[in-house]
């Protein structure tokens, strides 16, 4: 499983007057298995992009291969597609609509012509998988949860397609710092176990820095940035310029240096900058 | 003096189903506290913890169900003080697609003060104002919709600061923004503050609130603790029991420690981190 996009480009409103360029010639490949962090300022055109992706957008051109096919050729099969490529939105939560956890986890496989059997397995291993308690709660309503829970159940209802993409669309937004946290191990848990593609969007740049291979860096419909987080996160003016920021100990890192203090690791974690510095102390 | 001050301050939402069975979830649990006038006071806590709860009483959206909350020394469950609270207290709430009403930026920002019945000529001078301090003048004439969620965010500020309130209760207002916008909302709501707005910010971000004069940590409907930013976050330990944090340089300055190098624990930004580090 791959994604590559080629020469992307996307207009919104085309021929009326308030006609906009949301995504301006983007190429990018995505190899099997890799975890890409993608940020940019708001409408710098990454929730458009995501929705390309499985086809909830047609492109004015370009194309995006998913697993070696065009999917914005004509005839392609989009049922397909959106089963290899999971997308789960920001406040997922406000999608939940089943009686219960298991009935509403269960609504995306119902839909694919699977067995009673396999449907309940994979209802059971999504639940489980996004960390949840399968026997005490799948028969409690979705609505009686905690904001963090109803979001992990909203994610196990797309889990449970057994996506070979999942992109999640600012997941950790508005929650506390614990259940921030549990997300992320839960989307490294997903990633581990099904060693799936991941395409994860945040403002929070800390979390980026951690998680990601590799991050895209969107910028008024462009792509602007496509590297590492040390290779990204090393531009400071550019990210800067597009109204966004280092992570906290890579600004730490910086201002330090500019005072004159000589780390010469680029710390992308609070605990290696604390290294750095005990290190310098002797 | 003492601006906002609850008293014992129970709430419990109660539902009762088809069935005519009564459920009661007490999301407040007997609050006591006051927050002084002209103060910048944040409030924190997990997710189901009250935060958002004691933000509607704050402005009488929500009244106690035990106990009382006093704004400005008038009782919020004195139906007689509902607009006089309502007009003294204003609130801006996390997303500002879903508070915005206008086609047009200055008619958003005008809608507030037309409600209070104040004189059409009065209204301009107010919404100019008020779109000059969230620094969106240029922006009067255009539609919302076509903002950023920063700039979305400050015109729903100034429409709450059209209104002339004492105070305003932020209720996590740059959850939903990118790095640049959450600057420039937190950068306004610092302004607001010193030009002697009673400031109340909900915050799911640690160095939020270490910008407080003072923080209020909520769990389970009670408060755990109430302080100096500096006061609360040498508690890491309890905060992290809590399923809270601490601001990054703070995290520093324990991580340092563990390593045996020595900052001061009253270090609450990055500034201050980096200052000391390079003394």
């Amino acid at each position: 499983m791959s994604i590559e996009v080629r020469n992307l480009t996307h207009v919104y409103s085309e021929g009326m007057p308030h006609e906009s360029l949301a995504l301006d010639d983007i190429s990018f490949r995505v190899e099997d298995g890799e975890f890409v962090g993608i940020i940019g300022h708001t409408g710098s055109g990454k929730s458009t992009l995501l929705q390309h992706l499985n086809g909830l957008l047609k492109p004015k051109s370009g194309s995006i291969i998913i697993d070696g096919t065009d999917i914005t050729s004509p005839g392609v099969s989009m049922r397909e597609i959106r089963c290899k490529v999971g997308l789960v939105f920001q406040y997922p939560e406000y999608q939940l609509f089943e009686e219960t956890v298991a009935k509403d986890v269960a609504f995306g496989p119902s839909n694919l012509g699977l067995s009673q059997e396999e449907i309940d397995a994979r209802v059971e291993e999504a639940i489980r998988l996004v960390g949840l308690d399968y026997e005490r709660l799948k028969d409690v309503s979705p609505f009686e949860l905690s904001g963090g829970q109803k979001r992990r159940v909203a994610i196990a209802g797309v889990i449970a397609m057994k996506p070979q993409a999942l992109i999640l669309d600012e997941p950790t937004a508005g929650l506390n710092p614990k259940a921030h946290a549990d997300i992320l191990d839960m989307v490294n848990t997903i990633h581990r176990t099904e060693s799936n593609i991941i395409l994860f969007v945040s403002h929070n740049m800390n979390d980026i820095a951690r998680m990601s291979d590799r991050i895209l860096v969107m910028d008024h419909g462009r792509l602007a940035m496509n590297g590492t987080p040390e290779e990204v996160f090393t531009r400071e003016e550019e990210l800067k310029q597009m109204g966004l920021a280092l992570p906290d100990a890579m600004e730490l890192t910086m201002r330090l240096r500019r005072k004159g203090m000589n780390i010469e690791q680029n710390c992308l974690e609070i605990s290696a900058l604390a290294d750095a510095i005990a290190q310098l102390r002797g | 003096m003492n601006y906002f001050e609850a008293k014992n301050l129970v709430f419990d939402y109660v539902k009762s189903d088809e069935n005519g069975l009564v459920t009661t979830n007490r999301a407040l649990d007997g609050l006591n506290f006051v927050i002084e006038k002209g103060k910048f006071t944040a409030i924190i806590g997990q997710n189901g913890s009250g935060k958002s709860t004691l933000a509607k009483n704050m402005n009488a959206l929500l009244v106690p169900t035990e106990g009382t909350m006093l704004v400005d020394g008038m009782d919020t469950c004195d139906a007689e003080n509902t607009w006089k609270v309502r007009q003294r207290v204003a609130m801006v709430f996390q997303n500002p697609d879903n508070q915005i009403v206008s086609a047009i930026v200055e008619d958003d920002v005008a809608f507030g003060p037309e409600t209070l019945g104040i004189d059409p000529d009065e209204i301009r001078v107010r919404v100019d104002e008020a779109l000059m301090g969230v620094e969106m003048i240029d922006y009067k004439k255009k539609a919302p919709h076509l903002l950023s969620g920063g700039q979305k965010q400050r015109i729903a500020i100034a429409g709450a600061v059209a209104m002339q309130p004492e105070c305003i209760v932020f209720d996590e207002p740059t959850a939903m923004l990118d790095p640049k916008g959450r600057q420039e909302v937190l950068k306004v709501i610092g302004q607001l503050n010193a030009k002697g707005i009673t400031t109340v910010l909900i915050t799911h971000f640690m160095e939020e609130a270490a910008l407080a004069d003072k923080i209020i940590v909520l769990d389970g409907g009670r408060i755990q603790m109430e302080g100096t930013p500096v006061e609360v976050f040498r508690r890491a330990d309890e905060l992290k029991a809590l399923s809270l944090g601490v601001p990054p340089a703070v995290e520093l300055g324990l991580e340092l420690k563990e390593r045996g190098i020595d900052a001061p624990d009253d270090i609450m930004t990055i500034d201050e981190m980096v200052d000391y580090l390079c003394q």
